[in-house]
């Protein structure tokens, strides 16, 4: 075997899906030299490979493409002199003086010493055993994202008649998927009175095909013993709960779960990252640096975006401010706390300074509709529609903090006042 | 005769709820789009719906065994399927490179099929 790359590092990015590529070329930008990609794939480029459909880079490209030609684009820019990918290897463990523990299948166990380091883990689905399902425990019973790969890398189909758990994105895109497969999709069953997807998903994956969206409905048992063989579905109350003696059984043979996304953190909590819980993420700066200095963090293991350019965006910079650390620039630090507050769930970052532009990430907890948006007495902003589907990102002024003397601004939105 | 029609934009995930008016078959007000592209979406879509195609077909010797390909333009939506089950009878040898035509006319649309990836021969085939 070819012996290890180098033993030293300028920034080393954990991951080399859309976070991790991003953050090579803002660390190149920088100005860095050495920057090494790590993937615990047999290639970069992470979810997007198996999202074959259309629907990407309308923001960052300017048009539309698909998750397999938004990678390869970004992994040309990405190939340099500059950066290295370590494909089919896995970063067991980061010390606090940021060395790095690497299992590889090209060159065996690896330590390397870096500058700084990229945290771009992204996210895994949420299980069955995350909701924990009534009933028996037979084979078909899956996420949405493993189906997605089974069917899209691997060719091969979960199943036959197919009902989906869940109305998050992933879950309606593969409903139109195995249609077009020729797979039979009873319905989607939504536990929340409103789609958890983009409303252009449901149109054009389950109203284009005809698939019912059950809402205010969960399975509430699985029936089959080596395989599933019919669901109980039950409509719930406003408190969630199921009413069993309204319920109806479906005939199916899979059942796939599209019931939401965990950050990737175990790196993180191993390091004792500060964390957010609100996000499941690391707190962060205005420049993505967590609470341990030289480590940055972006992308869905940060928070679980909807759009693969906000990633984009997001770890550009991130891997900037990495490089720069890496080659002993460092910008004043944070000094105002932001923090969520009326109807918001979350926001990224956690913290502001006054000299830069900002780019703040939140979304809202439930569906709002004529309400004003506003960051202490700094900011003001009125939207038409606000839905927890779809993150907010606002862009502010650096002059905006200029004149702010205060240590915290809140979030908060409002309805706007009937007149 | 005067008729309304309520249409979600999917021209990008803003997801615009548009609202055309039409006079005798004839479009005369679209409201409710952020930006061209919903205007764009509401003719198209009540005059002659259509939608892109994507989805894998059989790779021989390839890194993955499936190479994800579109349609270049979008299909008229009554071809949807028809176009998925044709693309579903072809195969290809790898390698393969980004944006090479596999096919110039899907399903007799007149509509050509790239694919969306390179995909390098599997390292251990020949």
């Amino acid at each position: 075997m070819k012996s290890p790359l180098r033993s030293r590092y300028d920034v080393v990015i954990v991951g080399g899906g859309p976070a991790g590529l991003a953050a090579a070329l803002g660390a190149r930008q920088a100005g860095v030299e050495h920057i090494l990609i790590v993937d615990r794939e047999i290639e970069a480029g992470g979810i997007l490979n198996q999202c074959i459909h259309s629907g990407f880079g309308l923001h960052y490209f300017k048009e539309e493409l698909t998750g397999p030609e938004y990678a390869e684009r970004f992994i040309r820019n990405v190939q340099s002199d500059q950066v290295e990918i370590l494909t089919d290897s896995y970063v067991l463990d980061i010390s606090p003086a940021l060395q790095l523990e690497i299992i590889s299948g090209g060159y065996g166990h690896l330590q390397l010493q870096a500058q700084s380091v990229v945290l771009a883990m992204g996210c895994r689905e949420r299980t069955r055993g995350s909701i924990r399902t009534p009933g028996f425990r037979p084979a078909g019973v899956m996420t949405a994202g493993l189906a997605q790969k089974m069917v899209n890398m691997h060719g091969v189909l979960p199943g036959r008649r197919i009902a989906i758990l869940g109305s998050g994105d992933i879950g309606l895109i593969m409903a139109r998927r195995l249609s077009l497969e020729g797979c039979d999709v009873t319905g989607v069953y939504e536990l929340q009175p409103h789609c958890s997807g983009l409303t252009r998903n449901q149109v054009q994956c389950l109203d284009d095909f005809g698939i019912p969206l059950h809402l205010s409905a969960t399975v509430a048992f699985i029936h089959g013993r080596d395989r599933v063989e019919r669901l109980t579905i039950a409509p719930v109350n406003h408190e969630l709960i199921p009413d069993l003696s309204r319920s109806w059984d479906v005939a199916c043979d899979t059942l796939l779960l599209s019931i939401g996304l965990i950050p990737e953190n175990e790196l993180s909590t191993r390091l004792r990252l500060r964390m957010d819980p609100a996000t499941g993420g690391p707190q962060v700066t205005s420049n993505l640096e967590t609470s341990l200095p030289g480590v940055f963090a972006c992308g869905n293991v940060l928070h679980v975006h909807d759009l693969v350019d906000f990633v984009s965006e997001e770890s550009l910079r991130a891997g900037r401010f990495a490089g720069e650390v890496a080659i002993g620039m460092r910008r004043p630090s944070d000094n105002i706390s932001l923090q969520a507050g009326e109807n918001i769930a979350s926001c990224v970052p956690q913290s502001l300074s006054p000299d830069r532009e900002q780019i703040i990430y939140l979304r809202v907890k439930r569906p709002l509709k004529n309400c004003v948006l506003t960051i202490g007495d700094r900011y003001e902003k009125s939207f038409r529609m606000l839905v927890p589907a779809e993150m907010i990102r606002l862009t502010l002024a650096p002059e905006l903090l200029d004149r702010y003397f205060g240590e915290m601004l809140k979030i908060d939105v409002r309805l706007r006042e009937a007149t | 005769m005067l008729e309304k029609r309520r249409l979600t934009c999917i021209g990008c995930p803003m997801s615009c709820p548009l609202e055309l008016v039409i006079i005798d078959g004839e479009i005369r007000e679209i409201t409710g789009n952020d930006c061209k592209r919903g205007e764009a979406y509401a003719r198209q879509e009540y005059t002659a719906p259509c939608r892109m195609v994507s989805t894998t077909i059989a790779c021989n010797s390839g890194l993955w065994p499936r190479l994800p390909v579109k349609t270049v333009t979008a299909v008229p939506k009554a071809e949807v399927m028809a176009v998925a089950r044709a693309l579903h009878t072809l195969e290809i040898e790898a390698p393969v490179q980004i944006g090479q035509v596999i096919l110039d006319d899907i399903a007799g649309t007149g509509i050509a099929v790239i694919a969306c990836r390179s995909l390098p021969s599997a390292p251990n085939s020949k």
